[in-house]
């Protein structure tokens, strides 16, 4: 039984100068077999092997992760949660996260950081506005918060926007959702590995994936760097490497994997206290606690691996940013990363079972996965459990690009494909 | 971001082309033969390699003709281009 962290904990370890804190969790070796198997240790696949044990009870659960848990896409992206999607489908499962991410830090024993501070939206040209109204009316009609914002309440809600109707892409309004804002990425991997960890649940960080062993058409196992593992249930959580795991279980899926950027800047004083995106001209920037501006760039336009991403993709934004934030004009930036993404064609993710008995995907959460982590984890679990989706994910099966029941999210992604 | 050797025009940014995605997907042949899954794996599903690519490329911003590049995924090195209807010069 782990010891709860609460300021009394807090107290007492202050005592013996906090040498003496618990492991959050444990460094077990893999054990022969599983009855599920996580492949991807970040905050998706650890919330997936959370609520396994959790809500379904399956406790003896290994989550394999090749480098160290929230090292990858969990913890490289700008940490933004909103629900503000168009589509009935997305609307139910982005909002299911948001709802779950509002408790979530109590639920953990584990402050995630979470911070409603809003998420706002700008509308640039006639287009972006009657778009971005339709979407703020289809928001509403799905209980999902949403307010139009015109020039002036923009202004007034951001006061550093420059509202100037003499510049390129001048703000025309805008879209507020109140309930969206941002959380600790790192906290959340960390507070779900702890969670999972004390129900049992062995996370084997370093242990690289190298084959999956099928037997006609079910899954007898996996090959890693630490030898074979056994299971009959495998969930695969691996964002942008998703196809190389698909490959080793002789499928392909319809992904593309691209390099997405963001960028801090130097710490400074709270300058901007919420979150505010901008599709039209690729800008979106908030305000970490630490006081870096945390700024998202685009994806470059190609398949690669190389977690980095180009110069001119950072240029675009950075000039974007600066026309509408001239005060951030002497700022110097301080890092530069990128991540891998796997896109769909549809810019809406996969949370599916395979043709494969055993076999679960969950994949092409593209730019835009973090805000989901815990529903997405949720709603995961409950496909790997029962073998069935849930409700809420059932029109993101792999099924529908065959059926052409696309969802189609490119407008609310927000990051240019 | 790199250099691609446009087999027109020779040596240029990567900002000057626009990649077209996985190379060598045949459109089929009786388009109205064909089931829903083989629609699907035609239209969505790819290879998304990690490792070494063959993949098109248009010179959208020179000569706006489509070529084939042969490039690593996993450092962005360019192994081979060669030109649209050419046979691949490494395997």
């Amino acid at each position: 039984m782990k010891n709860k962290y609460s300021f009394f904990a807090l107290i007492k370890n202050a005592f013996s100068g906090h040498e003496n804190w618990q492991r959050a969790w444990r460094d077990p070796e893999p054990k022969k077999e599983y009855d599920a198997i996580i492949i991807g240790g970040g905050g998706h696949g650890l919330a997936t092997a959370y609520y396994l044990a959790k809500k379904h009870k399956i406790t003896n659960i290994a989550v394999v992760e090749k480098g160290w848990i929230g090292g990858g896409n969990t913890g490289r992206n700008t940490t933004i949660i909103r629900s503000n999607y168009l589509w009935d489908a997305s609307a139910g499962l982005y909002d299911h996260a948001l709802k779950i991410w509002e408790g979530l830090s109590q639920e953990l024993n584990y402050n995630v950081m979470f911070s409603q501070r809003g998420v706002m939206n700008l509308a640039h040209n006639l287009q972006d506005v009657r778009d971005l109204k339709r979407r703020t009316h289809a928001n509403r009609l799905n209980g999902i918060d949403a307010v139009w914002l015109n020039t002036e309440e923009v202004k007034k809600f951001c006061p550093i926007i420059n509202t100037s109707p003499n510049i390129r892409y001048p703000v025309l309004g805008g879209t507020l959702q109140r309930r969206a804002g941002t959380a600790r990425h790192d906290a959340v991997a960390w507070g779900y590995a702890r969670g999972a960890d004390e129900m049992g649940v062995d996370i084997i960080q370093n242990c690289e994936v190298k084959g999956i062993k099928r037997n006609g058409d079910t899954v007898e196992g996996i090959e890693t760097t630490k030898g074979f593992i056994k299971t009959k249930k495998i969930g695969v959580v691996a964002a942008g490497h998703s196809s190389v795991i698909a490959n080793m279980a002789g499928l392909r899926l319809p992904l593309e994997s691209k390099p997405l950027q963001a960028l801090v800047s130097e710490p400074v004083k709270p300058i901007i206290d919420t979150v505010v995106m901008s599709n039209a001209v690729h800008a979106y920037v908030s305000q970490s606690d630490k006081g870096e501006l945390v700024i998202g760039a685009g994806t470059d336009s190609y398949i690669s691996y190389t977690q980095k991403g180009s110069h001119n993709v950072v240029e675009e934004t950075l000039r974007a940013i600066l026309e509408l934030y001239p005060i951030f004009s002497r700022m110097k930036m301080l890092r530069q990363w990128g991540g891998i993404v796997d896109i769909c064609p549809d810019a809406s993710p996969v949370i599916s079972k395979t043709q494969v008995k055993g076999l679960y995907f969950n994949c092409g959460w593209g730019t835009g996965g973090f805000k989901a982590t815990p529903g997405s984890g949720d709603l995961f679990a409950h496909t790997i459990a029962n073998d069935e989706p849930h409700k809420l994910n059932a029109a993101f099966n792999l099924n529908r690009f065959v059926s052409g029941d696309l969802v189609d999210e490119h407008g609310a992604a927000a990051v240019a494909h | 971001m790199f250099i691609i050797n446009c087999p027109y025009c020779g040596e240029r940014d990567q900002i000057e082309f626009s990649c077209g995605g996985e190379a060598h997907i045949e459109r089929p042949k009786q388009p109205t033969e064909l089931s829903d899954d083989q629609w699907a794996e035609y239209l969505f599903m790819r290879k998304n390699i990690k490792g070494v690519q063959f993949e098109r490329w248009n010179h959208i911003h020179g000569c706006r003709k489509w070529f084939n590049v042969v490039r690593d995924t996993t450092n962005d090195k360019i192994h081979a281009v060669y030109k649209m209807g050419e046979r691949p010069p490494i395997k």
